[in-house]
């Protein structure tokens, strides 16, 4: 059994620490690409949990702030919701 | 990284398209820079559906799109990078007998490119995937081409992207271009805000922002942005590996190598715009329509969904090639919500034309002159 402890950083997507700095040796170090490669935020919390650690995580490796304007956008329904629930017409007049 | 002063090929834009132009350029031996106003995929690139298809109703998109197939096929492994291609074929609803005669046509001329492509009886739907309502989809039948499929937008872009920079191109992002000089009507120089740089080429990749770009160099073109809203699920088991498409309903829907369903469909009230924010006409409709064709998906919770942009033309058909206005500038948008899967065969084509100036009868049939008083033969075959 490997015994070396792992740091979840993306619960929703499994994502560990050391997966999120390869990805950013490798080049990907605009947040925004970081997250198409590793699909952090994508998941059931929309990135609510990981999203500023892996900010911190890009600061820290590579100096620099990361501009306001280059966040995350959290996307409709906000939380998930069942296709059965938004299809039905139950509260329309 | 420092911007050189000279180079062969300006790209703007940073899609797929461009990327994949970017590399097949600079695998040609080319200079190439190109310039990406946001980061890399972050247009309509970025927010497509991901699908590959090869049912089409002109000649010229079914053929580029085969194309493309095979050297998608053989992708992951060229570019040294998984771009998880997923063949698991598209089926395309078809709703009454007129649907059918059209659709009989096109089988007819897909085949003789040589595109595997069969007609389904309703009883035959739930072979390809179990989870469809064939009595709620309304349905005479369907089409179904199995070498069809989807591959992760991304990941093309990232792969094309490193190869074309390890093949010694320079991509630019967070870099706007802000203007273009010509010398009588030769492209000389892209002016942006990183710096200018001399060029022979400029090509515009630049997605529903080509229009700007265009006008820059004074190039009218007829290009309208459309906006479409797109969802996914939550993760679930593997259910279906095909796409769903119906033109009827213009809805399209797959199941992801991760296993979140994606899929979209068009809001009645839509009209053209640049409006990103998604609305709840679209959750309503989306999910109408999605747990019609699939009633067991009423179970299942929808996470988030966003916007893109179709940069649609006249006849849905992209537009390659050489401005006959200006020498050195190069069409290359209005793919009119099909970008991604045609992105291998374009980059082809269009690297052939700048590189060795290679022209070809599909591409000379896609220019910009074609909108010039003729009567244009358009895609019908466009959902979404």
């Amino acid at each position: 059994m490997n015994k070396k402890k792992k740091t979840i950083v993306c619960r929703c997507e499994d994502l560990t620490l050391e997966e999120v700095e390869r990805a950013i040796d490798e080049g990907y170090t605009d947040l925004q690409e970081l997250r198409k490669k590793l699909r952090i935020g994508m998941g059931p919390c929309q990135g609510r949990v990981c999203i500023q650690i892996v900010m911190k995580i890009l600061e820290r490796k590579t100096g620099k702030k990361i501009p306001k304007k280059s966040l995350h956008t959290y996307r409709p329904p906000i939380v998930p919701v069942p296709l059965g629930s938004l299809a039905s017409d139950e509260n329309e007049k | 990284m420092k911007m050189k002063s000279k180079t062969d090929v300006v790209i703007i834009g940073g899609g797929v398209t461009g990327c994949s132009l970017a590399y097949t350029l600079a695998k040609k031996g080319m200079d190439v820079c190109l310039f990406e106003k946001k980061y890399l995929s972050s247009g309509a690139t970025g927010c497509c559906g991901a699908g590959i298809r090869q049912q089409w109703s002109t000649k010229e998109n079914a053929e580029l799109a085969k194309k493309s197939v095979d050297i998608f096929e053989k992708l992951s492994k060229t570019l040294d990078y998984d771009i998880e291609l997923r063949q698991g074929g598209y089926l395309i609803a078809v709703h009454d007998e007129k649907e059918m005669k059209q659709a009989e046509k096109n089988v007819e001329m897909q085949r003789s490119l040589g595109i595997k492509v069969d007609i389904l009886s309703p009883e035959k739907i739930n072979d390809v995937a179990s989870i469809l309502d064939v009595k709620g989809m309304d349905v005479v039948g369907a089409t179904f081409c199995e070498t069809d499929g989807h591959a992760n937008p991304f990941k093309t872009t990232f792969a094309y992207a490193n190869a074309a920079k390890k093949n010694g191109a320079e991509i630019f992002t967070h870099t706007e271009v802000t203007g273009i000089k010509k010398d009588k009507n030769q492209i000389r120089e892209v002016q942006t805000t990183k710096g200018s740089i001399k060029a022979d080429f400029v090509v515009n990749a630049a997605g529903v922002w080509s229009k700007e770009i265009a006008d820059m160099v004074g190039v009218k073109i007829p290009n309208v942005p459309l906006r479409k809203e797109i969802m996914a699920t939550e993760r679930i088991k593997p259910l279906f590996e095909a796409m769903i498409i119906s033109f009827k309903d213009g809805i399209y829907f797959s199941q992801q190598e991760e296993g979140q369903i994606v899929g979209g469909v068009p809001i009645p009230e839509q009209k053209p715009g640049f409006k990103t924010m998604p609305t709840f006409s679209f959750l309503h409709h989306m999910s109408k329509t999605l747990t019609r064709y699939a009633p067991s998906l009423k179970h299942v919770n929808m996470l988030r969904h966003w916007t893109g942009f179709y940069d649609v033309t006249p006849d849905s058909r992209p537009i390659l090639g050489e401005t006959s206005q200006v020498k050195g500038f190069i069409h290359c948008h209005g793919f009119s919500g099909h970008g991604f899967m045609l992105s291998p065969m374009v980059a082809n084509l269009l690297s052939g034309y700048i590189s060795e100036g290679e022209t070809s009868k599909v591409l000379e049939s896609l220019s910009l002159d074609r909108f010039k008083g003729k009567k244009l033969t358009g895609e019908t075959y466009v959902v979404g």
